[in-house]
Formats: C-alpha cells, structure tokens, sequence
C-alpha cells in the first residue's frame, strides 16, 4: 500500500521535518504574541489549524478553476472567510480566551504558514493529501505553541494551564517571560536548543 | 495633545514590532542590511498612513453605516491588497527611480500583518480620523527604527562568532528579545 504510507507522510512532514514554526520560520507572529500562557497557545494553534484544514480543503477543491493572475486574492478572502467563522465562534463559546487573543485572531489571515500551505501544497494536489498536509502542519504549530506557552508560563506566573505549579513562597516568578521580551528570548532558545540537538545526532553518525 | 500621545506610543513605547510581534517576517527577513531595511521601512510607512486613513473612512461610511461590522475582517484585507497594487502602479509611472528602490518591497507588504494589525487595533480602540492617521505614521516610524537598529547589530554580528546551533534565526530572535527589553524603558514615558 504505496499510496497510503505516501499519504501517511504527508501527515508527518509537517510536525516536525517541516514544522511551520521552528524550520520555516512562518506563523512567527502569533507564536510570539498569544504564548504567554498555554492555554492562549492552545486556542491560538487550534483556531489556526482549523483555517487551514479548511482553506487548503476549498484551495485544492477549486484549484482547476481559478486563474494563475488571480489566484492569491482567491486564496485571501477563502482564508479570512474561515478566520472570521473562527473568530466568531470564539467570541460566542469562549469569550474569556477571545477577548486575550484580541486583534491576534483576525490576524490568523496574514498568518503565512496558511498562505504557504495554500499556494505551496493545496494548489497543486487532490483534496485529501492537501487536507492531512494542513492537519500536519496545524499539529506541528499548536505542540510548539504549547509548549513555548507552557515553558513562558511556569517561569513567568509559576502555574501551567492555570494550575499552580510552584507557589510564591518557594519561587519567585521570572515576569520577563510574560513580557513581549520573553517571547523572543524563549522562542530563540528553542530553536536553538533543537538546531543543537540535529546537529549533535547528525554529528554521532 | 491625544495625537501627539497616539504617535508617541505607536512608534516608541508600544512598539510594534518589539511589544505587539507584528511585521515579524520583514523584520527577520529583510534587516540584513541598513540601507535596504530604511526604504522597507520608508515603503512600509507610505502605506500605513494610507492604509490607516482608507480603512477608517470605509469602518465609518460603509461598515458602521450598514451595520456589517462582522465583515470587517475580510474587507481590511481586500483594501490593504488593493491598495499596494494601486501604490505599485502609480510608483511605477510616476517615479522610476523611486520604483527601483521600493518596488520589490511593495508585494511583500501585503503580507506584512502590521498593516492589518494597524488597521485592527485603529477600529477596537475607536481612534478619530486624524488620530488614526498618526497612529499609522507612527507606527511606520516605530516600525522603521526597529528594523533599521536590527540591521545595524546584525551587519555587525558578521563579523562575530556565532556557536553554530545559534547561527541564523536563534540569534536574530535573542538579539530582538534584548531589544524589547531595552525599549521597555520607555513604559514609564507614558500611559496610553
């Protein structure tokens, strides 16, 4: 079963050989804005990976009709169609995680790991590949955004997922890793901390 | 008074690219030099300020008028994409020279979402028409200081010994996280 192993990369790729964040560098301003808590993380990867499922969906649908000159205000307003479903289903169920995400949630339009996915992948290949490939990549995006909200939150409030974790007495919060600076010291520090860890295991062979 | 405040605190305290992540891909991408990074910034504020302006007429005349707030989202980015076409083509015909310098920047503007995080973050918090248009020069400016401070330290990290799992985007992230903490002396500045 040839095409399903191919299928079953597609789905792979995208969480970690090509993850959106960490190899690509796409989707970089969200994953610095909403991860300074995990739960913001999880919402924020969820939202976005529920537009790109989506899109990539509709992008592959109608690849054999939209015109080469056209084809990337297409892909625009099909994206900010589902932001705004996205959008509006966040503000009606979970108004508390839409009112901290802000303006970030209509953002997920100019999110260019959507945009990519779309004109890199969806436009070129039947629905189903297109739609495990933007699943793939919707994975790899919410585990670094949680985990970059989870390591922002035990340092910078002492909790995760709201739990405390380490109380007052014993530690004293870090508030930088809240803070916008946080952001980019933590993300920056996992990178690296990965390119590390490629390196080191391309080194032992 | 307000306006000078708004223009203050887009371009210095609240800086966009350093305390609200926006315009984060130009910024990682394009501040490998200075004097390309100044006209990214110059072509990135052009279209701010018209951006800022075009936007809150279009919120008030037709958005608000007709009662389709919910389709703010969709109309922001048909009128940002719209607009860098028009600023393009006028570019081109009007001034050559300045079409060379700027013109490969104006397509990736687009995508720039501080375009449409200005245009967001001008609706949510109501500014006036002239408030907005200071709170997109303003952001413009903010967004061209920090790119141009960013080329500044990066033609200079070249020459420095970068451990090799920090080459390239690591470094790029802590030196802008430093960054950011160096412009949270401005808090204090002001309170908006």
């Amino acid at each position: 079963m040839t095409s399903q192993r191919t299928l079953f990369q597609e789905f792979k790729k995208g969480i970690w050989a090509e993850n959106p964040v960490i190899k690509m560098l796409l989707g970089m301003c969200p994953a610095l804005a909403v991860t300074n808590s995990a739960v913001n993380g999880l919402a924020m990867g969820l939202a976005s990976t529920f537009v790109v499922i989506c899109s990539s969906a509709i992008v592959s649908i109608i690849r054999r009709f939209v015109p080469g000159g056209v084809r990337i205000p297409t892909y625009i307003i099909i994206i900010a169609g589902f932001v705004t479903l996205a959008d509006l289903f966040l503000r009606a169920y979970f108004p508390v995680i839409s009112k901290a995400l802000g303006p970030y949630v209509p953002l997920i339009v100019v999110n260019c790991m959507i945009m990519g996915r779309a004109e890199f992948f969806a436009s070129k290949h039947p629905v189903v590949p297109s739609i495990l490939d933007a699943l793939g990549t919707g994975t790899g995006f919410v585990w670094v955004l949680v985990v970059l909200g989870s390591i922002r939150e035990i340092l910078g409030s002492g909790s995760i997922f709201g739990v405390t974790l380490l109380s007052e007495r014993i530690y004293t919060p870090w508030v930088v890793m809240i803070l916008p600076a946080g952001a980019f010291l933590s993300l920056g520090l996992l990178i690296a901390l990965i390119n590390y860890l490629t390196q080191r295991r391309q080194g032992a062979h | 008074m307000k306006i000078l405040l708004v223009f203050i605190s887009a371009a210095i305290v609240n800086n966009f690219v350093l305390t609200y992540f926006l315009g984060i891909c130009p910024f990682l991408g394009v501040s490998k030099r200075i004097d390309t990074s100044v006209n990214m910034g110059l072509a990135t504020t052009f279209v701010m300020s018209l951006a800022a302006a075009i936007t809150w007429l279009i919120n008030h005349y037709i958005l608000i008028a007709f009662n389709l707030p919910f389709l703010q989202n969709v109309t922001y980015i048909i009128t940002i994409a719209s607009l860098v076409q028009l600023v393009e083509m006028f570019i081109r015909k009007s001034s050559p020279s300045l079409y060379r310098s700027l013109g490969i920047f104006l397509p990736l503007i687009t995508t720039n979402c501080a375009i449409l995080g200005l245009t967001l973050f001008a609706a949510l918090r109501e500014y006036s028409f002239i408030e907005s248009l200071s709170f997109g020069i303003g952001a413009g400016a903010g967004f061209t200081i920090a790119l141009v401070i960013m080329a500044g330290i990066r033609e200079e990290l070249e020459f420095a010994d970068v451990p090799a799992p920090l080459k390239g985007a690591p470094m790029t992230l802590l030196v802008a996280g430093m960054l950011a903490l160096a412009f949270m002396g401005f808090a204090g500045l002001l309170s908006v």
